[in-house]
């Protein structure tokens, strides 16, 4: 029971959906908390509309509502659901924010639900800069010296009154959206208009620049009683001025001695007490690298990302403990799970060292901005555990699957010395292969990197130290003796690497290794560093060892493996589903082994699966593990592209791969193959064929017909995928893309542009279920992680829907599927056509198990292990569509990225997405587009600019949106084309044409949406790209499909007629239970 | 040059020994990540083998100023990585060249938590750090050596001696006090006394303090009788704050018992709860020895703190008298300064004259 009684019903707060700055670490504090407070018993109601996660799994919290995260529908949860306290602190700087409103509108005390947790005075405290200040002031904990400013002008005042460089941080921000370092007054002036305008309280704080200070970081719990500890303390591999979600984050500390150690400590303890914080705390200080000075740079007064890594590093579950502290318990009532014998009651203690590595997603967004500045770009990280930093750090670089199994091999190798030099000042993600590569080539000292960089001697002493091995390496060449190749495996280097710099094959230096039994042993992460006995199991691999503490169970086993970093194309969703397929081995008697490098996310919490490992999911690791655990197989079908990709070497090995085979899944990638097995099946598809040079590209092309879609085998995410128009485009994209990947072949297909379809199934070899049909909203050619999804389909017909489950029957059983299966379709003229299969689990299997209650992974994972779907109860072909509507719709994190064009196509943009439910398509459709964020105007102007193509089409769209008050405004021709149409337009100048210009307009706040469609061939692409982007600058809507339009105006004309949205949750809907 | 941990159980770690030392000890690990040089110049290490679980160390290098006392007096370090250039504005040295300057033997390359997981199921035990050549009989005749009994004399200050002349005054009985201690209670307002471990409890009180201050040091408090006798004249005639050694020869003289701990407490996180308050602090712990509970029964001595992970007694206060004592160190150095509030109440006991 709760130590305040009081509390039977308690609502969660989460974090919604995944954005940069707010990813899948609150999925990971969500569920262990809703976990930590069912567990006392108290029934939990959770608000998330994020549905790849979790967190929002029905058997999580009692009450799950997809809602969108706004002040109106949280108040019509709580008063539906009368809780007796609100917890916000672990949904992120999102749920911090809506605790803020919901308190100002004095709905929690409405209602007699109390702010659990940190209270409203707390999270102000530490929010409000100027009340930071005050409190930072009264404690006497020194800050930069700083101003809040409200204008441009104030900013540049004070910036004259103490120098340059100045830092802008706007006030209310993820992941300081709109911040910047200014050198000067033109900088300074550019990046105080943008964090104004992101800030939500219109504030931004401009203070002195400590950049290229040591940049420290200390999480911080505290209870009821005041008991305060230190769970970790994290020293920054960049010095201040990144970012901390954007940089090489090592624990603990290693450059700090123990004066130092407790001098923050101590500091962070008093600003915890005086904030009045209960439950976890994060705070950042920059620390003097010549003197002891520190400032205080953030405190975050919730669990943050840095919790979640903090967790992960220590085996300290923040979360967990900051739910019990917000329920009433004291740091000594609660056990240590990891010794179960001692208490959450101390500082963890570790024996080994971590480093973080953020995942940037510049693979994605080839022309966007590198450098790294206060404004994070990350969208993932991964984390390693050695018993060194450079073993840690190797172990990060492989684990961050950009195609690095070393610090080399990256796009500086390449560069001339003269460039190499060049960039090293510039702080970008590639500044530590950049480091790397100028060491390797004795460009400069230890010490020279560092008077450049700022980046600590010890770091970069670590990577000397890993440079010099190279070069022994390289001395010794094929004549790598055994013990240089065991001082290479315990300095951290793959078999790969050393394959490199011997120019021995990469199965010789393995050979090598095994003959001289030299193999890794495992370490377990138990918070104290092996002074307690611990029961978690929760390991780490080193060669630095002579002891392994693993001792395999007789029990079978299976392993599966994770996805990795969340990245652009595989985000949280295939987290889930590894997690779900672990809670489905476990249930079937099984031991649930799972390997994954994440440490954000539920799959890598201790208490998920039998045995954790922590390592990166490369071949010679993952096997590794095999060899000592001896698994009946491997289940690679639930980690996205990343557990696929290692399927073929793990088969070569001698590995089982359970359910759907290495040959069924090459047979749907390889395209010859798969042609052949479409003709077998009599089954549709574009004209297409594959190409490697662009000689034959330019003949396909002419073949199958402009436009056509054009990609590089193997992706996911449709990286490099692009829609072409003609010749010249065609021969440029070889040019561009054939060089990212040589050794696999292009594809070209026509482009059909005509309803797109989505269907994930389940086959057992024999039968093929089918839980729903998806249909996107936008027109194929948009990818389908950026489309709206709707369930059940809205528009196909009987046939239509009857052939989607023939050909999905027929392609599961041809490809021998014995798992989940997802195909994507283009309907056109009623006849239905396949895109791509793919013979794993998708982005939208969360999303599908919830809204039809289908257990996918669930099954999957039986199927995979040999069971039939009859045997679990199911039958065979399409799930009778549910009487509700669910819609997924994407969310972008645009304002993150600058230099991104935020027009949807065949590259996958999104970050993360929404689910809107409701009984009507229309009600769900309101709920998807309000709870994604997207700022759609009540009233106003809205701006249209669009192509020729388009014109008649969105005639008929603005005559909607005008019949409900909306003024227009439009581009001279779109203008035109209005007028025609009978419409009063506003003429607006082109980009630069006048005073009156698009931009302008957009800056004066005189436009409140736009829509903007781009002519084929991107031609006149630059002037779009402007308008696009001012919009995302502004805050203000811009829709790039007019299929959006049409919704959108459908949603407007919806709140127009005054129509209101009731609150259900998903057990309502699934259990039949909605009422009428 | 390649070395080796033998335990008195057999058991054997390899790695690579820093100055050729053939040392016996006790073999003892300590679980902070930060303050090697604090541990390695912690006086109560003498006659004791350290082992640090954190696996790198030197990454800061050496600096003077934070030496416990005037050389290292353990037998010997054992580590995993030893960083050989260390980076901090505050370094005046590589940890190498201190082992070289305090001759002190050191293996590294060590599979420490393999090491501190035997430990901890085993208990503490004795253990020789040898060149991986030396025969069988030369590691039998260097266990076969006796024991250390006398550590606190080889600790304590030849002589005695003053630091500051302002604020109230104590005498430090020095059976291997720490610096920070001494600057601790300077920093809580005392002008400090140092005499040396033996000195005759006459002889403090000829001193005129106004309380007397009782400091850690190595070794079994039962070791050192003449000591225990001494500070059993003292109770009651000043105020008296004892910490480590010194809380347990206050134990011991009030007639209690002591006992030796299965692998001790030592490192910076342990927490500890005072009882009075129920608040709970992080402390920074290094001892192999524990009060008994039971043998209380019947003193005048209450337990004030407690250790939160096994319970057991880190603290006493004297029922009437204007006597406490702690078993952790609220000095600190290493560690969480948590627990100074321990030095003020003294000062305020000193002050009220009790």
């Amino acid at each position: 029971m709760p130590k305040n009684k009081a509390l039977k019903k308690i609502l969660v707060i989460g974090s919604g959906p995944i954005v940069i700055g707010q990813a899948a670490e609150f999925d990971y504090a969500g569920s262990q908390a809703c976990r930590a407070l069912r567990e006392e018993g108290i029934e939990v109601v959770l608000v998330n509309n994020n549905p790849a996660t979790i967190m929002t799994d029905t058997d999580i919290a009692n009450r799950v509502y997809s809602e969108p995260l706004t002040v109106s529908f949280l108040e019509n949860v709580i008063k539906k659901e009368r809780p007796d306290g609100i917890l916000a602190t672990l949904g992120g700087q999102a749920g911090l924010n809506l605790a803020v409103e919901l308190s100002k509108a004095g709905i929690p005390q409405k209602y007699g639900a109390t702010l659990l947790g940190t209270s409203l005075e707390a999270i102000e405290k530490a929010e409000d800069r100027e009340l930071f200040k005050k409190t930072m002031e009264k404690l006497g904990e020194p800050i930069p010296e700083s101003r809040i400013v409200e204008d441009v002008e104030a900013a540049v005042r004070f910036a004259n009154e103490i120098g340059y460089p100045i830092i802008v941080r706007p006030a209310y921000t993820l992941g300081g959206t709109g911040g910047g370092i200014a050198e000067n007054e033109e900088e300074l002036i550019e990046i105080a208009v943008r964090g104004l305008k992101y800030s939500m309280i219109g504030q931004v704080i401009v203070e002195r620049s400590v950049a290229g200070w040591k940049e420290i970081e200390y999480e911080v719990i505290r209870d009821g009683a005041d008991n305060c500890i230190t769970v970790c303390n994290m020293e920054n591999f960049d010095p201040v001025g990144v970012h901390t979600g954007d940089s090489i984050v090592v624990a603990p500390s290693q450059t700090l001695n123990d004066a130092q150690y407790q001098m923050l400590r101590s500091a962070s303890l008093r600003i915890i007490r005086e904030l009045g914080i209960e439950g976890g705390c994060n705070a950042q200080y920059a620390l003097d690298p010549k003197t002891n000075r520190y400032y205080v740079i953030e405190v975050n007064p919730r669990v943050s990302r840095s919790s979640a890594l903090a967790s992960k590093a220590t085996g300290y579950p923040i979360a967990k403990v900051s739910a019990k502290i917000a329920i009433g318990y004291t740091l000594d009532e609660i056990v240590n799970d990891v010794t179960k014998k001692t208490k959450a009651c101390f500082e963890p203690s570790l024996d080994y060292c971590v480093v973080k590595f953020p995942r940037w997603p510049f693979d994605k967004f080839v022309f966007a901005d590198r450098t790294l500045g206060t404004q994070m770009k990350a969208t993932g990280e991964v984390m390693a555990i050695d018993r060194s930093f450079e073993a840690a750090l190797l172990k990060a670089v492989r684990s961050l699957e950009i195609g690095a199994m070393h610090i080399l091999g990256q796009r500086p190798s390449g560069w001339d010395d003269e460039r190499l030099l060049r960039n090293l000042s510039r702080i970008d993600d590639e500044r530590l292969f950049a480091i790397a590569e100028v060491l390797r080539r004795n460009l400069m000292t230890v010490e020279g990197v560092h008077a450049i960089t700022k980046i600590d001697c010890w770091f970069i002493r670590c990577i000397k130290n890993i440079i010099d091995m190279e070069n022994e390496l390289r001395k010794a060449g094929a004549e790598l003796s055994a013990a240089l190749l065991e001082k290479a495996k315990k300095l951290g280097f793959a078999d790969a690497a050393i394959a490199v710099f011997t120019g021995l094959a990469e199965e010789e230096v393995r050979h090598l290794r095994l003959k001289n039994n030299i193999v890794p042993s495992y370490k377990m992460v138990d918070t104290c560093a092996a002074e307690f006995e611990a029961a978690t199991p929760y390991f780490y691999s080193t060669y630095r060892s002579c002891e392994d503490e693993v001792c395999p169970s007789e029990r079978k086993k299976v392993i599966v493996l994770g996805s990795g970093p969340i990245r652009i194309g595989q985000g949280v969703e295939f987290d889930y589903c590894s997690v779900h397929s672990v809670w489905a081995l476990r249930a079937m008697g099984l031991e649930a082994i799972i390997i994954n490098n994440n440490p954000e996310t539920v799959s890598t919490d201790f208490d998920i699966s039998d045995r954790l490992y922590f390592e990166p999911l490369t071949a010679e690791d993952v096997l590794n593990i095999i060899e000592k655990e001896k698994p009946l197989g491997v289940i690679v079908q639930f980690g996205g592209q990343t557990a696929i990709n290692l399927a073929g070497a793990l088969q070569k090995a001698g590995v089982k791969i359970l359910g759907t085979s290495v040959d069924s899944i090459d047979c749907a990638e390889d395209r010859k193959r798969f042609d052949a097995l479409l003709e077998k099946e009599h089954i549709l598809r574009p004209r297409g064929t594959a190409v490697t040079d662009s000689q034959a590209a330019a003949a396909a092309a002419n073949n199958v017909g402009y436009p056509c879609v054009i990609r590089p085998s193997y992706v996911l995410g449709g990286r490099a995928m692009e829609i072409i128009y003609n010749e010249a485009e065609l021969l440029d994209y070889m040019e561009r893309a054939v060089k990212v990947s040589a050794q696999h072949p292009v594809l070209i297909d026509h482009y059909m542009q005509g309803r797109e379809v989505e269907v994930d199934a389940i086959c057992d070899g024999e039968k093929v279920l089918i839980p729903g049909i998806m249909e996107h909203i936008e027109r194929a050619g948009i990818h389908s992680g950026d489309s709206i999804a709707v369930y059940p389909p809205q528009t196909l017909s009987s046939r239509v829907i009857y052939t989607i489950i023939d050909n999905t029957k027929r392609l599961a059983k041809g490809l021998s599927v014995k798992g989940l299966l997802n195909i994507q379709y283009v309907i056109v003229d009623e006849r239905v056509n396949v895109i791509e299969v793919n013979p794993r689990s998708s982005r939208t299997v969360p999303f599908l198990s919830k809204v039809t209650g289908v257990p996918m992974v669930d099954l999957a994972t039986r199927v995979a292990l040999g069971q039939t779907l009859g045997e679990n109860g199911y039958g065979e072909g399409l799930v009778d569509p549910k009487p509700y509507v669910a819609l997924k719709a994407p969310v972008f994190s645009f304002a993150k990225m600058q230099d991104v064009d935020i027009s949807l196509g065949p590259e996958m943009k999104s970050t993360g997405e929404v689910m809107g439910i409701d009984k009507s398509y229309s009600h769900a459709l309101y709920k998807a587009i309000i709870g994604a964020g997207m700022n759609i105007p009540e009233q106003g102007t809205i701006l249209f600019t669009v192509a020729d193509k388009d014109k008649e089409e969105m005639c008929q769209l603005a005559k909607g949106f005008a019949e409900i008050g909306f003024r227009l405004a439009a581009t001279e021709g779109t203008a035109k084309a209005l007028e025609k149409f009978g419409l009063e337009v506003e003429i607006v100048g082109k980009v630069h044409e006048n005073s009156a210009d698009i931009l302008n307009l957009i800056k004066a706040g005189a436009v409140n949406m736009v829509i903007n469609t781009m002519s084929p061939g991107k031609k006149s692409a630059k002037d779009g790209f402007k308008i696009r982007r001012s919009t995302v600058e502004h805050g203000i809507a811009c829709l790039t499909a007019l299929d959006t339009a049409w919704e959108v105006l459908r949603v407007l004309s919806f709140m127009h007629e005054k129509n209101r949205a009731n609150v259900a949750a998903l057990q309502d809907y699934t259990g039949g239970m909605i009422d009428e | 040059m390649k070395g080796k941990l033998i335990l008195e159980d057999g058991s054997t770690f390899w790695g690579t020994l820093m100055n050729n030392g053939a040392v016996a000890a006790e073999v003892v690990f300590n679980t902070g990540m930060t303050g090697y040089q604090e541990i390695l110049t912690d006086p109560s290490y003498c006659g004791q083998i350290i082992a640090l679980t954190y696996p790198l160390i030197g990454n800061y290098g050496i600096n003077s100023d934070v030496n416990q006392s005037r050389q290292c007096f353990a037998s010997g370090f054992i580590a995993d990585s030893l960083c050989s250039c260390g980076s901090n504005w505050q370094k005046e040295g590589e940890i190498e060249e201190f082992f070289a300057k305090q001759n002190l033997t050191c293996l590294y390359d060590v599979d420490t938590r393999a090491l501190v997981r035997h430990l901890r199921s085993f208990g503490t035990m004795r253990g020789i750090i040898v060149p991986d050549d030396y025969d069988e009989k030369t590691c039998q005749a260097l266990f076969a050596a006796p024991r250390a009994l006398n550590t606190v004399s080889l600790v304590t200050t030849p002589k005695l001696y003053t630091l500051g002349s302002e604020g109230v005054h104590v005498v430090v009985m020095d059976f291997g006090v720490k610096r920070h201690m001494l600057e601790s209670l300077q920093k809580a307002g005392c002008c400090v006394t140092v005499v040396p471990a033996f000195t005759a409890a006459e002889e403090v009180l000829a001193l005129k303090p106004d309380g007397i201050f009782l400091s850690n040091g190595p070794g079994d408090p039962k070791d050192v009788p003449e000591i225990c006798q001494n500070v059993k004249k003292l109770i009651g005639k000043k105020p008296i704050f004892g910490i480590c050694l010194g809380h347990q020869l206050i134990a011991l003289a009030s007639g209690a018992n002591t006992y030796k701990m299965k692998f001790g407490h030592r490192g910076s996180n342990q927490p500890v709860q005072d009882l009075r308050t129920g608040k709970i602090y992080i402390s920074s712990q290094n001892h192999g020895y524990a009060v008994e509970e039971k043998s209380l029964e019947g003193l005048p001595l209450e337990i004030t703190h407690r250790s939160v992970n096994d319970s057991t007694v880190e603290g006493l206060r004297h029922k009437s008298l204007p006597l406490f004592s702690v078993q952790y160190h609220p000095e600190a150095s290493p560690g969480p300064d948590d627990n100074t509030y321990l030095f003020a109440e003294f000062v305020q006991m000193m002050k009220r004259g009790e």
